[in-house]
């Protein structure tokens, strides 16, 4: 190896591996309930299957006690419908959301998330998370109510979503599954599903991982398996030299790992061709440059000389009143807001449209900045740069957008709040400047994402299809957050992740043996460590994380045919026998990350089958198809679930409101009577 | 002039950006290894040297969370640097004077010690 890396390893001055390697251990560890991905989702799975009194194992590729997309906090609680404030009832929310979204979101999962929000956050309360304004630090505000103490945000009146305090909720979640004797083994990256016989389709019997710090060899075999690992990111946009692992919004241990296992494994998915202009290293701080989206929601823009960005409501009427910024327009039942899912902005943004905030459906649209506020730049009426300024707001809706919502939403606690106020940013005082970037920039009310190049595309809601159990079509293997079709965003993994636990405890009652093929695991144990040569290739796991990535910006972008996909997924597959055989691996770190490289090409080969069965361009799904240029023909306004079995994709149709005809009931409530177990306290 | 420059080369790659996302007050770290512990990525390896605070193997894999920051039980012990380019770009103005300050610049305004809402 003529490399500098080579030249000092043979001269012995490299420093050894801090943990020790053991390649060759194998670990079996049996479990009633095994949650994959001890997120936002896994650690309520977890915490209550325990109550219900199964034996449980998390398996985490992170620290569980602070991993996953909400791991490093939370200050909003979305959906909440039955706290004592709301106006609201589940139904009429779940209703409201499935018609925002198109129909393309599952319903089953969205009716839990609005059923159970309440009582889930309520438990997370119970475990020490503080949900109301104990200090009565913002008495007499507009969005408080003075009994319950509790805090709301976005629409005041109909009070459906809770501001919360929740920058400790992981660790509050750790200590809970903890004390219920929840077996947790952290680091280790979970690779491929049991299941009987080894074959795929057939019943699940736990899961297989490796260590990413040891290199052991996990295999865990359980009565009932829980998907709480996330969706994927690093797909289409990998470049780690600007930003670090940054470069990403999410957490970048999603790679998809739980969507491969699931497709080597015979699951049926939905929705996964599903994609959006976005991500790249280019954008801001998230959170941390003038904005007034999300935390920021409300918070006034000004130009260079003070005049103010006007706000409009959903006739693009204007607002004069700070305050109807978080009220529905007089003749609106209420507004939904963003957070609920991070798709349909920007799916919305791909098809021309202007609109900035979520959801753009008209009907329960909130309140955003004048949509056209690009052209008014053009023309001169605005003078950049523009400024967050929150010194113009009264101080407890200040307090509550910075001191409170930056003040405990992950990623900004230390990086936004405790840095600027360190470097002496104080919102009674400051206006925070908004980017100099292109005029389509400012479409977008959430400014720190920026312009993000035209090749880059971001994941969308696809995951595994499951019924009114949140079980998938494999028995013994149910979904919970954003590993299920539309899932996603912290009170709907919570709650999801709540109901699930309940499911799958259940289920392993009743199931007796746990047969596991012995073949299955020297199988995988070869192919995971197949990767270890001693006189290693050329590449390693950026390099070929990039290569992907260019596959798929190519192949798979905003206009795809048959022909581009065909081709694309063949490179995917050639790569799998070239470039990916000569990758290179000095510790166990880096074996993960070749092994997410394999997950990535399995997600984007799955994601080019979906696209491929979809014969129509479709802006709910963000592309468009050059054989098929009709955008939304009505036939396709159905979901796309896609398995593979016996090495052939198959592909059908689904009704966008399966989960509300046969051989379900026709209501939602009737549904959720029928199937949820009931609640055990502990 | 002569006593100020070290006199000594190295071969080495080229340093990996971003270049330093975690750094360590070596005064105040107890090399207690929580931020080892908590961190998702493994940025952060325990150093060898007993007492020393971790080394910061993989900057370039830092998701700037923040959390082992905030998870250290020794305040100050840890400072997290966004890559510059966000950096040179976050500036505010102050309403009543007009002056720009930027996250980075040499001479700051006062440190603003109003805590989170609680």
């Amino acid at each position: 190896m003529n490399s500098w890396l080579g030249l000092v390893k043979s001269a012995s001055g490299l420093p050894s591996w801090p943990y020790p390697v053991r390649y060759d251990t194998l670990r079996v560890i049996e479990s009633d309930v095994l949650v994959l991905g001890g997120g936002i989702a896994g650690s309520h799975a977890a915490i209550n299957a325990a109550r219900m009194g199964a034996k449980v194992v998390v398996t985490d590729k992170g620290p569980t006690v602070r991993s996953g997309s909400g791991g490093a906090g939370v200050d909003h609680w979305q959906l909440a419908c039955t706290n004592p404030c709301s106006r609201l009832s589940p139904d009429e929310v779940a209703h409201a959301v499935h018609e925002s979204l198109s129909g393309y979101d599952c319903g089953a999962l969205r009716y839990i998330h609005c059923t159970e929000s309440w009582d889930t956050l309520l438990d997370c309360e119970n475990m020490g998370v503080q949900i109301r304004d104990l200090n009565d630090e913002f008495v007499g505000a507009d969005f408080r109510d003075s009994k319950t103490k509790l805090m709301f945000a976005y629409d005041y009146v109909n009070r459906h979503t809770i501001r919360v305090h929740g920058h400790n909720m992981k660790r509050r979640l750790y200590k809970e599954m903890k004390r219920l004797g929840v077996k947790i083994h952290d680091r280790v990256m979970m690779t491929r599903l049991l299941t009987e016989h080894g074959k795929p389709g057939n019943r699940v019997l736990g899961a297989m991982g490796v260590n990413t710090r040891t290199g052991e060899f996990y295999v865990f075999k359980a009565k009932a398996t829980v998907m709480a690992m996330a969706r994927v990111e690093r797909l289409w946009s990998f470049v780690s030299e600007l930003s670090g692992a940054a470069s990403n919004f999410m957490d970048p241990n999603n790679c998809g790992d739980g969507l491969a296992m699931g497709w080597h494994a015979g699951a049926e998915f939905a929705m996964t061709e599903q994609s959006q202009p976005g991500g790249g290293p280019y954008q801001y701080i998230p959170y941390g440059v003038g904005n007034s989206d999300n935390s920021w929601h409300g918070t006034p823009i000004v130009d260079a000389r003070g005049k103010e960005v006007p706000w409009v409501n959903r006739d693009n009427l204007e607002i004069s009143d700070v305050q109807n910024r978080f009220r529905p327009a007089d003749d609106q039942l209420f507004t939904l807001c963003n957070g609920i899912t991070s798709r349909g902005r920007k799916t919305y943004m791909d098809k021309g449209g202007t609109p900035s905030g979520f959801p753009a459906h008209y009907k329960y649209a909130w309140n955003v900045l004048v949509p056209d506020l690009p052209e008014r730049i053009k023309k001169g009426e605005f003078t950049l740069p523009l400024y967050s300024d929150l010194t113009s707001l009264p101080y407890q809706e200040r307090r509550a957008i910075f001191g409170l919502m930056v003040g405990n939403e992950g990623k900004t606690r230390i990086p936004v709040y405790e840095t600027y106020t360190k470097a002496g940013f104080d919102p009674e005082k400051d206006m925070l400047q908004v980017p100099l970037m292109p005029l389509q920039g400012y479409t977008n009310m959430n400014m720190w994402a920026g312009v993000p190049p035209p090749y880059l595309r971001a994941f969308g809601g696809g995951g595994l299809l499951v019924d009114w159990r949140l079980a998938t079509n494999l028995p013994g293997l149910y979904a919970a957050g954003s590993s299920v079709f539309g899932g996603g965003a912290h009170a709907s993994a919570a709650s999801s992740g709540r109901y699930v636990g309940r499911q799958a405890a259940a289920h392993a009652v009743n199931v007796q043996t746990i047969n596991v093929e012995s073949s299955q695991v020297d199988n995988e144990r070869k192919r995971v460590f197949g990767r270890l040569r001693r006189n290693g290739g050329y590449i390693g796991w950026k390099e070929l994380n990039i290569g992907i990535a260019r596959v798929m910006q190519d192949y798979c972008g905003a206009l795809r045919n048959e022909e581009s996909l065909k081709i694309g997924g063949e490179i995917l597959e050639q790569i799998k026998e070239s470039e990916l055989q000569q990758a290179f691996v000095n510790n166990p770190h880096e074996l993960a990350h070749i092994l997410e490289c394999e997950s990535l090409i399995t997600v984007g080969h799955m994601v080019m089958e979906a696209s491929l069965a979809r014969k129509a361009s479709s802006t709910h799904m963000g592309y468009s198809r050059s054989d098929y240029p009709d955008i939304d023909p009505p036939e396709w306004d159905k979901l796309v679930a896609v398995q593979r079995l016996n090495e052939t994709t198959r592909a059908r149709r689904i009704p966008l409101n399966y989960h509300l005809q046969e051989p379900y009931a026709s209501t939602y409530e009737e549904n959720y009577k029928r199937y949820a177990v009931k609640h055990k306290v502990s | 002039m002569k006593s100020e420059i070290e006199h000594k080369a190295y071969m080495v790659p080229n340093p990996v950006t971003p270049n330093e996302a975690i750094q360590f007050d070596e005064e105040r770290c107890t090399a207690c290894n929580i931020c080892v512990h908590v961190c998702r990525t493994d940025v952060l390896m325990p150093s060898p040297e007993k007492g020393k605070p971790p080394i910061l193997l993989y900057p370039d894999e830092c998701w700037y969370c923040g959390v082992c920051v905030e998870d250290c039980p020794e305040p100050g012990s840890i400072a997290m640097i966004h890559p510059m380019h966000q950096t040179v770009v976050v500036n505010w103005k102050r309403k009543d004077t007009g002056k720009t300050y930027r996250l980075g610049m040499k001479n700051p305004p006062e440190p603003n010690d109003t805590p989170p809402a609680r």
